[in-house]
């Protein structure tokens, strides 16, 4: 771009914005050049910070007008590119939109900005006694836009659902800056479109999130934590199915394999067994006398399959001893090697024992660390893989890995992203997965809502 | 000035340390100063990445860096909740030695650092002068903090409420001791620290006050330079090395079983970054090793080596509560915080939670001088906390964290005391 245009441009979205909150120096540009995901940086040309949604909107006609590349930036933790920006585009950032608008307690919704942080969202929420229950392992620096945008799930999905089962309603800016609504306070809407359901998961790429209506539901009452040992994954697998087929749906229902586990354990010290092939770690909540009689339903279920041994936690205390072997997880086996790639490819809950028996295969082929651990309630694992990307003859084992992974999901029925969205990452094996109808459909849709492909462009689609 | 490709070969060397992040983001939830600013070259993440353009001379802008370095309070609390255990402290203090060695030392910093903290005879003859006429230049503002102001403005004292240089610093009316270990059969080394030398002597007074209380023998040598955080801190590796050796030279060979300080950054430093950045290659890093493991902060001596508990009783009600505030070097470099809260339980004072307890200051050593506004700002959510508490009293192990807190408490006249925690266990003895 001619260094004249730049300067233009750069003016007018400094009208819009203010010139504090435009950002063209080199630093600033490659601060805003990468996200969590293990992939090569790519520098914009500007980076806008808006203080206002009126101005939020403004930027987007701006950037369609002049034919800009716009990727809208959360707090760029997202796992998969989604927030690496076209070369020359514009990142526009959401962190100062943080509002929270209204929390409802009457008709149980809240209404946000984008920007505002989720755990922020969970914390204020439940001072009132409510309860927000996404909670992705971000969910400290992670926004609700991009939660939507990805529809970020965490370790409640199996009993509470995911970001997607929160939206009631969602503002956003079309291309051209003019203000779409969809849903509303209501718990039931039926007019018009499903356009939260178009933006949930849509990674930027079909509108600009202005504020979200989220959903909120009252607490649970108690919960029961414990903590089950197993000598084969079969038989934690075996578990899993029986404690759901039993009609107990834990609120949590997490895995951890032997690698993980022992990684955990040299990390922490807090006592996990190291020879056992798998932990399950659950949660049951609700009711005071239902989570009682569930927990010794479960308690049963988990010794007639197998459980060589299994710790029920009695306090507060016990339960983040459990909880907190959970939370060590990525932290542990982060601090093994320089890089790791966090996949979350998922499979049917009954497939899980193929599954992790697929990751050892995959493992020894590409002679690779591989540490699983995940929702095993709901099939979603995060199967680790630890390696130096500065390493370039084991980082093409490692892709050669990740495309082993994906394609056993996709055998076993499973998916090539439960969590962690498509962005650039994965848009090379969407076709495989969902057939080129379905991306040629999806294509058409991007093309007829932005017609000069301005929304975060090679993502997804 | 070296060239941009030199300068990048030189980050090269950071590399093995850099490749650690995952730039997972998460030190966005903790940095005080991205609280601020919201801005990815003020985090962790970013300032790290920004590394990495550097040494890949995929950015060729080392101004902009160099001054991204500079906004960081190395408080460290990004560093203690890293999940993929980055280290970042280290990695900040090789780059800003590296930038300084680029751009040089700025001259009044060359003088302070080499010169004056370098030789502890003349920064004491320095400041005993500076003390005695400081008066001419500030005025009492708040006469419960004893905190002063710039009576003229100062560019860089701006409006600052400082405490005045003591006017008989401790080491100038004890300057050297050496008792046998008394009942506990314990001796410690005592390294006071610039702040509680030049600052508050009464710290000093109250520690050996206590260490006699509990039978401890105290070595105490002459002319004890600077810790070296300071030096560091602005990239002066050598002058930080020279700090050290000086040091050394006046502990090794005695005969102690701890060396305690009251100052956080001075445990944290000799703890942490004598033994990891020393790199003159004239001291031995062994003694440099032994030395650090000896050291400790003053309350966790008391509580781990001298029986000091809480006491069982209720305080009388009378006595106003008081909060207690974890210095960053204590609490994110040392992970110290239990020790503390017991000394002050144990000096007949109900404690107080404030919230945020363990958030930084924002104070910061240097940052302080050059970002005295975002410092401020950072101190202002400190202070509305320690307002909040509603005690009357804020304690803290750190006289660097006392002089911020100070500043800020005194502009808003709060009219709540900062105290040392071994000041009040003193008094209560
Ligand atoms: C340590 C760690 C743990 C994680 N744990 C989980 C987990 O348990 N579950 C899970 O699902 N994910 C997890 N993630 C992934 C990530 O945190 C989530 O995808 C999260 O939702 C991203 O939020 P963000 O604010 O960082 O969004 P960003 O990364 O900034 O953006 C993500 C996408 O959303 C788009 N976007 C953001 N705001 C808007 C808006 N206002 N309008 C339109 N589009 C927008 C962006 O363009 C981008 O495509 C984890 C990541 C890390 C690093
Ligand atoms: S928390 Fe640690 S690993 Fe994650 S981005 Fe920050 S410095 Fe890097
Ligand atoms: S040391 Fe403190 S100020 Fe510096 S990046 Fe880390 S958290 Fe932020």
């Amino acid at each position: 771009m001619a260094h004249e245009t730049k300067q233009n441009l750069a003016r007018e979205f400094a009208a819009i914005v203010g010139d504090d909150e435009v950002m063209t120096g080199e630093t600033d540009l490659h601060a805003y050049s990468y996200d969590a995901a293990v992939l090569d940086p790519v520098v914009p040309s500007y980076v806008v910070r808006p203080q206002t949604t009126e101005a939020l909107g403004q930027i987007v006609r701006l950037c369609n007008e002049n034919g800009l590349p716009l990727t809208v930036r959360g707090a760029g933790t997202n796992l998969s590119g989604g927030t690496i920006p076209h070369p020359g585009g514009v990142v526009v950032l959401t962190n100062r939109l943080n509002r929270i608008l209204e929390i409802n307690e009457e008709d149980l919704y809240a209404v946000v900005e984008p920007g505002v942080i989720t755990s922020r969202l969970a914390a204020e929420v439940a001072s009132r006694g409510l309860f927000y229950p996404p909670d992705p392992g971000s969910q400290t620096v992670s926004t609700l836009g991009g939660n939507v945008a990805e529809n970020a799930g965490g370790l409640r999905g199996l009993k509470y659902g995911v970001t997607k089962d929160y939206v009631m309603g969602i503002e956003f800016f079309d291309v051209d800056g003019t203000l779409v609504k969809g849903g509303s306070r209501t718990v039931k809407c039926v007019t018009g479109l499903n356009l939260p359901g178009l933006m949930v998961g849509s990674e930027g790429t079909l509108g600009v999130f202005s504020k979200i209506i989220l959903k909120l539901i009252p607490p649970p009452r108690a919960a029961r934590s414990m903590m089950a040992v197993f000598g084969t994954i079969k038989a934690a697998s075996e578990t899993v199915a029986a404690i759901i087929a039993a009609k107990i749906v834990p609120a949590t229902l997490e895995l951890m394999d032997n690698f993980t586990i022992r990684t955990v354990e040299s990390f922490r010290k807090a006592g996990l067994p190291t020879e056992a092939a798998a932990l399950l770690l659950i949660e049951v909540d609700g009711h005071p006398a239902q989570v009682e009689d569930e927990a010794v339903q479960v308690e049963r279920i988990c010794r007639e399959n197998g459980a060589e041994d299994l710790t029920v936690a009695r306090d507060s205390a016990e339960r983040d001893i459990i909880w907190q072997a959970r939370r060590d997880a990525l932290p542990a086996l982060a601090k093994l090697k320089p890089s790791c790639v966090l996949e979350d490819a998922t499979v049917p809950r009954s497939k899980i024992p193929a599954m992790i028996e697929a990751l050892t295969e995959i493992s020894k082929e590409y002679n690779l660390p591989i540490g699983t651990f995940g929702h095993a309630g709901d099939g979603n694992l995060h199967p680790t893989i630890l390696t130096d990307r500065r390493d370039k003859v084991e980082w093409q084992r490692v892709e050669q890995a990740i495309t082993a992974i994906f394609e056993r999901a996709v055998q076993l029925d499973g998916t090539l992203s439960g969590e962690h969205g498509i962005g650039i990452a994965k848009a090379r094996f969407m076709e495989r997965e969902v057939g080129a109808g379905t991306l040629a459909y999806s294509r058409r849709l991007k093309m007829a809502v932005d017609p000069k492909n301005i929304l975060n462009p090679g993502k997804m689609v | 000035m070296a060239d941009i490709h030199q300068l990048a070969q030189q980050f090269k060397e950071l590399d093995d340390q850099l490749v650690n992040c995952m730039r997972c983001g998460m030190c966005q939830a903790v940095c005080p100063v991205f609280s601020e600013t919201g801005r990815e070259v003020d985090v962790t993440r970013g300032k790290l990445a920004l590394l990495d353009c550097l040494a890949d001379e995929l950015l060729r802008d080392a101004d902009g860096v160099n001054a991204t370095l500079s906004r960081c309070l190395l408080c460290g609390t990004c560093e203690a909740n890293c999940p993929s255990g980055v280290k970042v402290l280290d990695i900040f203090l090789k780059a800003r030695a590296i930038m300084t060695g680029y751009y040089g030392l700025h001259p009044a910093k060359r003088a302070i650092f080499r010169g004056m903290l370098a030789n502890p005879r003349l920064f004491n003859a320095l400041t005993a002068i500076g003390s005695r006429f400081q008066g001419l230049f500030t005025k009492k503002v708040d006469d419960l903090l004893g905190s002063s102001c710039a009576r003229f403005n100062a560019p860089l004292i701006a409006d600052r409420h400082f405490n005045s240089l003591a006017t008989t610093p401790f080491r100038k009316h004890v300057a050297s001791l050496d008792t046998a270990a008394g009942s506990s059969g314990l001796r410690v080394a005592f390294f006071p620290g610039c702040v509680v030398d030049k600052m508050y002597p009464a710290i000093g007074d109250a520690t050996l006050k206590v260490l006699k209380h509990h039978g401890v023998g105290v070595f105490l040598p002459e002319n004890q330079a600077c810790c070296g955080i300071p030096v560091l801190s602005s990239g002066d590796r050598q002058g930080f090395n020279r700090l050290v050796e000086i040091n050394i030279d006046r502990f090794a060979g005695a005969a102690f079983d701890a060396l305690v300080t009251p100052c956080a950054s001075c445990t944290s430093t000799i703890k942490e970054l004598w033994p990891r950045l020393y790199d003159g290659g004239k001291v031995n890093t062994e003694a440099i090793r032994l030395i650090g493991d000896k050291t400790m902060d003053i309350s966790q001596f008391l509580v781990d080596h001298c029986g000091v508990a809480a006491s069982g009783e209720q305080p009388d009600r009378g006595t106003a509560a008081v909060t207690y505030h974890d210095p960053c070097h204590l609490k994110n470099s040392l992970g110290i915080t239990a020790q503390p809260r017991t000394v002050i339980k144990a000096s007949n004072v109900p404690l107080i939670e404030m919230q945020e307890a363990g958030v930084c200051c924002g104070c910061g050593g240097t940052f302080n001088l050059f970002h005295y506004e975002m410092s401020r700002k950072i101190g202002g959510r400190k202070a509305d906390h320690i307002e909040s508490s509603t005690a009357k009293t804020v304690a803290t192990s750190c006289p660097a964290c006392m002089m911020q807190i100070t500043d800020l408490l005194s502009h808003r006249k709060s009219g709540i005391k900062v105290r040392h925690v071994i000041e009040l266990y003193a008094d209560s003895l």
